[in-house]
Parts: structure tokens; C-alpha cells; sequence
């Protein structure tokens, strides 16, 4: 009973850890996709803000100054984005497809001739990082019983950079619900020509809207490469991007179900992990890779329109042509 | 056709720079700006491109190997560009070419004990299309008859591809008796033959390489694609649906039959890289055989502007890409292959999301020579 319960515990701690890159990416997606911009490049931006960080940490040994060059990285990719599909009015969709290619190969190319380790960056020290925190009274509760192992092991223990993600949520709900940036950032989405009469910039609207997209995935970056890991990996996104895409869409371009999306699928993948070999008497091994697909699988039968119907943003994909 | 070119209207221009110009400018710009990121790297891009040009050309086992690469790029190529006729974005064929080698690995397993080979590699190909086929098809039914987007339905089914096949390798196809997650080797009766193989027959001889039959299935689907799309009803149905689907419907097309056709035939197409892969190559199923082969098809599509003639050119410059990459790789250490990766996406990138950007003063640089010859302001004929 007791083990289960730190069975419990861990996989709750770890579904916090593996959700906060979901969580970062799929509120990026939502910001851009609200405006109506596709954003298929979240892995691309995200693996090249993860680099940057690594390369920056490894060579100033500050993770802030990591932190800075991984957002400049991510929203400089953006800022590419928008240029191909907001300026050049091209296919937004391959030009994602474009930036998470070059991306994949950009990273080890650079990564293999500054330190020749085969793309991956030298492992960083602790103090390189952003490591666990204690949040205060965390180690005199841990003994208090059901509550105390929660507070010091879910509650406490992650990165700033958790906590910052968590932070996200509300407030960029509050931004798109609640400023004026918001209704006309998502009316830009919906309606770009009234926006427009209404004598308010589209293109600023729209991307103001990718760049900040950008700076959030480059944060999602930033945590894979020099919080969970102490160090870059080729390739080290591992679809993330399109685990957090499926969970954007899965909370139908909405905040707070995005995020509880996000959890959800960090759930499957801690589950997966532990899972690994485990097997069910009377049954057989557990099949983990129909666990690790189920994020997949969800997001298809949503599509589908059997758990309600999700409707994308009314001028997703179109680029704006003012008229004349 | 001269007369029409002098009533062109400001934004048109002439078809051979919409249709060769262009093109051409926006590969030259993906690779200028490769070419800086070589040099940055402290290479020397003349070096490599030499390298480059021998690795892929210089010899006939290069050109095999060259040609082998091209086969696949072939078939994926083909499979974006039919997708993109009906004005669907297909970014699945990775998955679809993963179940296409299924297929065509399931057919080799379990007829390679009884049947001869010119009846079980037939079926082994049609099973590479099928299940390719079927792939692609139930991403287009949901689009079809649900509204679910395509382009998003196909990323996750590429990935549902990824954990099918890991489960089937690991858990039920596996050699028994093996480690590693991959099938008993087939019986050679399920071996495609190689084109050394072929051509020795006629008594050319040709240096060994993994180049097989594929290609010359890839180049006869290269013929078909194109009969079907401009000389077939079905085709025109296709093509009017993709320009205007408003259009089509009025004129009676419908379009849920078209994106079933257009995605079915474009999944047979992906598929079709199991062929090469599998059937030719591995005589084997295994894991991540596909190896990119299905994204690099978009910048294949791309590149060679949706046309079978086009695509052959555009994948036979990544399959030398491919191959002179990895004797590039071998001679500067520094430039590792993933350069290819690189470049594919720049291409990707100036060929297809950046396509439009040199229109507007290519047009004006034209504009401006037409009226300078003709002297007199008017638009001068072409």
C-alpha cells in the first residue's frame, strides 16, 4: 500500500516535469493559431531554443544568459515564420515543416563543429542549470503523513522554469480573455478584415502573436536542455512539439483545457516510462507503445468529432490580403 | 503564344521564368545560404561541393547509390505532389512508406516458402501500395466526411505508424531467438533483383550497389502519375478541385470522392518506398528503414513544382545530396551529414514557404528590360 502510494507520488512529480515542455509549446501554438497564424514549427523552434540554451550555458556558465539565447533563438525562428507567411503570405504549413527540418539538422551541423561530440553539447554542472528548488518547509512536512510527501515531492522539488510555466496559464488566459490584446488577437483569427476596417494592424497583430509564440517555446527549449537534462541531445525534442500541437487542439485552441490536456498526455508518458517491462498477471507485458501512442490516438478521435467538436480558429492558414 | 505575352498585365509574367526562372533562383538562394553556413563552420564550400559532386557522381558504384536514394525520393515525391493536386497537403508519407514496407514484408513473410518469384514480387508490390493506400486512407475519410483537418491528422499518423511498427518488431514479427527488433531475412525468391543483376543479363556490367528494379517502378509511376493527372477524367477532377474546390462542386465534382482518391493513390505512391527499401535493399522487415524519405518527398514536390518530369530532376539532386553527403562527410569531418538535413529544409523553406518572395522584383527586372527593348513603354513581346 505504502509503495503505491510513492508510486503515486513519483509519477505525479514526473507527469509535472515531462508536462511543463507540453505546457510552454501548446500555449505557443494557441497564441499563434488564435491569430490565425498554423504554427507546425513548435519542435523546430523548441529544439533550437534548446541548443542555443546548452551552447550558451556550456560557454558562459550562466543559465540566464541560457535562458536569454534560447528566447532570442526560438523568436528569431518566429520572426522567420512570420515572414514567410504573414509578409510573403506563403504556405504557413511548409514553412513549418521547413523550420523544424533545418532545425534537426542546423543544431548537430553547428553542435558537432564547435564540440565534435557527434551534435551533442559538454554536460553542464549544477550550478549551469536550473535546478530543483526547495520550497520553503518542504524537508520539516515531508514526515507530516498523505499531505507531507505531496507538498515536498509534487508541490516542491521542480524548476523555476515548472513553476513559471504554471504561472502561464492563468496568465495568458487573462491576455486573451481579458485585455484588449486578446479580443483583437483573437479576432484577428476569426475575422482579420473587421480588424482591419476597425483601422488596427493585422500584421502587428499577427505577429506580435508568433513571437511571442516564439519566446515560449524557446522557454520549453530552455527547460529540455539545461533543466530536465544537463546538456543538448540531436534530436533531444522527440515530437514533443506535436504532443503539445495535438494537445492545443485536443483543448480546442482554449487555455485552461490545452492545459489540462498537456497534463494528461504528461501522465501517459510518466505512466509509459514506469510501465517499461511491467507485466499484468494473467494478461501479459503491458503494452507501452499503445500507451505512448493513446496521445495520438485521442487527438484523431477528437478530430473526428467524436468527443465534441473542435473548431479551429475561422482564418487559420489564410494569409491576410488587405484590399485595395 | 508571343501574342499573349505582350498583353500580359503587371503581375503576370512569362511562363518560362514562372516555370524555370524562379525555380531555379530559389534553389540557388537555399544553397548560397548553405554555402555560408559551410564557411562559418570553417570549411571550404568549394571543397565540399567538390566532395559533394564526387561522392554522388564519381564513380559507378556512387551513381548507384545516387540512383538508389533518388528511387525512394521518387515515390514520395510523387506522393506529396498527386496530394497537392487535390489541394491536400499530405505531410504523412513518412508513416505511409513505414506501412508500405509492412505490407510489402508481410506478403514477402508469408509467401516466400511456396510461391515463385515472379508471382510473389508482383504481390509484394501491390501489398507495398495497399497498405500505403490504406494508411493515407483514413486520414482522408476523416477529412472527407468529419472535417478533420488533414495536415494534422496525418503528423499523427505518422507517429501511430512509429509505435505500430515498434510494437509489431519487438513483440511479434521479431527473429526468435534475436535481440535486435527485426524479422527473419526473406527467402530469395523475395529478393528484387538489383540492376547489376538485370543489366548483366544483357551483358552491361555495373559496379555493385543497392540499386534495384525500384527504379524503373518508380520511373513507369512517374508516367502514370502523369497520365492520370492531365489526360485522366479523375485527374481533371483532381486538378479542378485543387485549384477551386467552390468551382469543381459547381460543376459537379465532389470533393469528398476526390480527397479518398487523390489520398489513397498518394499512400500507394509512399508506400512504394518499401518496395525499394525492403523488397530491394534490406530483404528484411526492421525498424526506421524510411529514414526521412517522406519529408524529404515535400521538398522533392516542391522543388520539382507537383510535375513527374520535375520531380525526377528534384530527387535525383537529393539522392546525389544523399549519397555525396555521407563521402563528404568522410573527407571533412566537420561537415556531418545532417548538412543534407539542413539544406533539404532550406529548400523547403526558399522553394515552397518563400516561393513568392522573388516574384515581385524578378516581375519589376523584367517589366523594366521588356520596356527598354521595345522602347516605347509597352510591354514588349516575349
Amino acid at each position: 500500500m505504502d509503495d503505491l502510494f510513492y508510486l503515486g507520488i513519483s509519477t505525479l512529480a514526473a507527469t509535472l516535469r515531462l508536462a511543463t515542455p507540453l505546457i510552454l509549446c501548446a500555449m505557443a501554438g494557441l497564441l499563434s493559431e488564435r491569430a490565425g497564424v498554423i504554427d507546425i514549427g513548435l519542435e523546430g523552434k523548441m529544439l533550437a531554443g534548446a541548443f542555443a540554451a546548452a551552447v550558451t550555458a556550456a560557454l558562459t556558465g550562466s543559465p540566464y544568459l541560457a535562458l536569454l539565447a534560447g528566447l532570442t533563438i526560438a523568436a528569431a525562428l518566429s520572426l522567420l515564420h512570420g515572414l514567410a507567411s504573414i509578409t510573403y503570405r506563403g504556405d504557413q504549413v511548409v514553412s513549418g515543416v521547413a523550420i523544424n527540418i533545418i532545425a534537426m539538422g542546423l543544431t548537430v551541423v553547428l553542435g558537432n563543429a564547435w564540440f565534435g561530440r557527434g551534435g551533442n553539447t559538454p554536460d553542464l554542472n549544477p550550478e549551469q542549470r536550473f535546478m530543483p528548488l526547495q520550497l520553503p518547509g518542504a524537508a520539516d512536512l515531508r514526515e507530516v503523513p498523505l499531505i507531507g510527501p505531496f507538498y515536498a515531492d509534487v508541490v516542491s522539488g521542480h524548476s523555476l522554469l515548472t513553476y513559471l510555466a504554471l504561472l502561464l496559464v492563468p496568465l495568458i488566459w487573462f491576455l486573451l480573455y481579458r485585455t484588449r490584446f486578446g479580443l483583437r488577437l483573437r479576432a484577428v483569427g476569426e475575422a482579420p478584415a473587421v480588424v482591419d476596417t476597425a483601422g488596427i494592424s493585422v500584421l502587428r497583430l499577427r505577429y506580435s502573436a508568433v513571437i511571442l509564440a516564439g519566446l515560449l517555446c524557446g522557454l520549453a527549449g530552455t527547460f529540455l536542455a539545461i533543466a530536465q537534462n544537463a546538456a543538448f541531445q540531436r534530436e533531444m525534442t522527440a515530437g514533443r512539439g506535436f504532443i503539445a500541437l495535438a494537445a492545443m487542439i485536443f483543448g480546442k485552441w482554449r487555455p485552461w483545457p490545452a492545459f489540462f490536456a498537456c497534463l494528461l498526455f504528461g501522465f501517459l508518458d510518466a505512466v509509459a516510462i514506469r510501465l517499461q517491462g511491467a507485466v499484468i498477471p494473467g494478461i501479459g507485458p503491458v503494452p507501452v507503445p499503445l500507451i505512448q501512442a493513446l496521445p495520438y490516438i485521442l487527438t484523431v478521435i477528437l478530430l473526428a468529432g467524436f468527443i465534441g467538436k473542435a473548431l479551429a480558429p475561422k482564418a487559420l492558414g489564410r494569409p491576410y490580403v488587405k484590399e485595395r | 503564344m508571343s501574342a499573349h505575352a505582350g498583353n500580359l498585365s503587371p503581375g503576370q509574367l512569362p511562363a518560362w521564368i514562372d516555370i524555370g526562372v524562379l525555380p531555379v533562383l530559389n534553389v540557388a538562394m537555399a544553397l548560397i545560404v548553405a554555402g555560408i553556413i559551410v564557411a562559418l563552420i570553417g570549411a571550404d564550400p568549394w571543397e565540399a561541393i567538390y566532395w559533394l559532386v564526387q561522392g554522388a557522381f564519381g564513380s559507378g558504384y556512387a551513381w548507384g547509390y545516387t540512383l538508389y536514394y533518388a528511387t525512394s525520393f521518387i515515390f514520395t515525391g510523387l506522393a506529396v505532389a498527386v496530394a497537392f493536386h487535390a489541394g491536400l497537403f499530405n505531410i504523412g508519407g513518412e508513416g505511409q512508406a513505414y506501412i508500405g514496407g509492412l505490407g510489402a514484408g508481410l506478403v514477402a513473410l508469408a509467401g516466400d516458402s511456396f510461391l515463385p518469384a515472379p508471382v510473389l514480387l508482383p504481390l509484394a508490390v501491390l501489398g507495398a501500395a495497399l497498405f500505403g493506400a490504406s494508411w493515407a486512407f483514413i486520414p482522408a475519410c476523416l477529412q472527407a466526411y468529419r472535417g478533420s483537418h488533414i495536415v494534422i491528422t496525418t503528423i499523427m499518423f505518422n507517429f501511430l505508424a512509429s509505435a505500430l511498427m515498434v510494437y509489431l518488431m519487438v513483440d511479434v514479427l521479431i527473429e526468435p531467438g534475436q535481440m535486435s527488433a527485426h524479422s527473419r531475412e526473406f527467402a530469395e525468391t523475395a529478393w528484387l533483383p538489383t540492376m547489376r543483376e538485370m543489366l548483366g543479363l544483357v551483358g552491361i556490367d555495373m559496379a555493385d550497389s543497392p540499386l534495384n528494379l525500384s527504379l524503373l517502378w518508380a520511373l513507369i509511376c512517374c508516367g502514370l502519375v502523369w497520365v492520370f493527372i492531365w489526360r485522366a477524367r479523375l485527374g481533371y477532377e483532381i486538378r479542378a478541385t485543387g485549384l477551386s474546390p467552390s468551382a469543381a462542386l459547381y460543376a459537379g465534382i465532389r470533393p469528398a470522392r476526390v480527397t479518398l482518391i487523390a489520398m489513397a493513390l498518394s499512400g500507394a505512391l509512399a508506400g512504394s518506398v518499401g518496395v525499394n527499401e525492403i523488397l530491394g535493399l534490406q530483404h528484411r522487415l526492421l525498424l526506421d528503414f524510411v529514414a526521412g524519405a517522406g519529408f524529404t518527398g515535400i521538398a522533392v514536390a516542391l522543388m520539382g513544382r507537383n510535375h513527374p518530369f520535375g520531380i525526377v530532376l528534384a530527387s535525383l539532386l537529393f539522392g546525389a545530396l544523399y549519397q555525396g553527403g555521407a563521402e563528404l562527410a568522410f573527407e571533412i569531418p566537420t561537415i556531418t551529414r545532417d548538412m543534407i538535413v539542413t539544406i533539404q529544409g532550406l529548400i523547403i523553406l526558399f522553394s515552397g514557404a518563400l516561393a513568392y518572395m522573388n516574384r515581385p522584383w524578378v516581375a519589376r527586372l523584367y517589366q523594366y528590360i521588356a520596356t527598354r527593348r521595345s522602347g516605347a513603354g509597352v510591354p514588349a513581346h516575349g
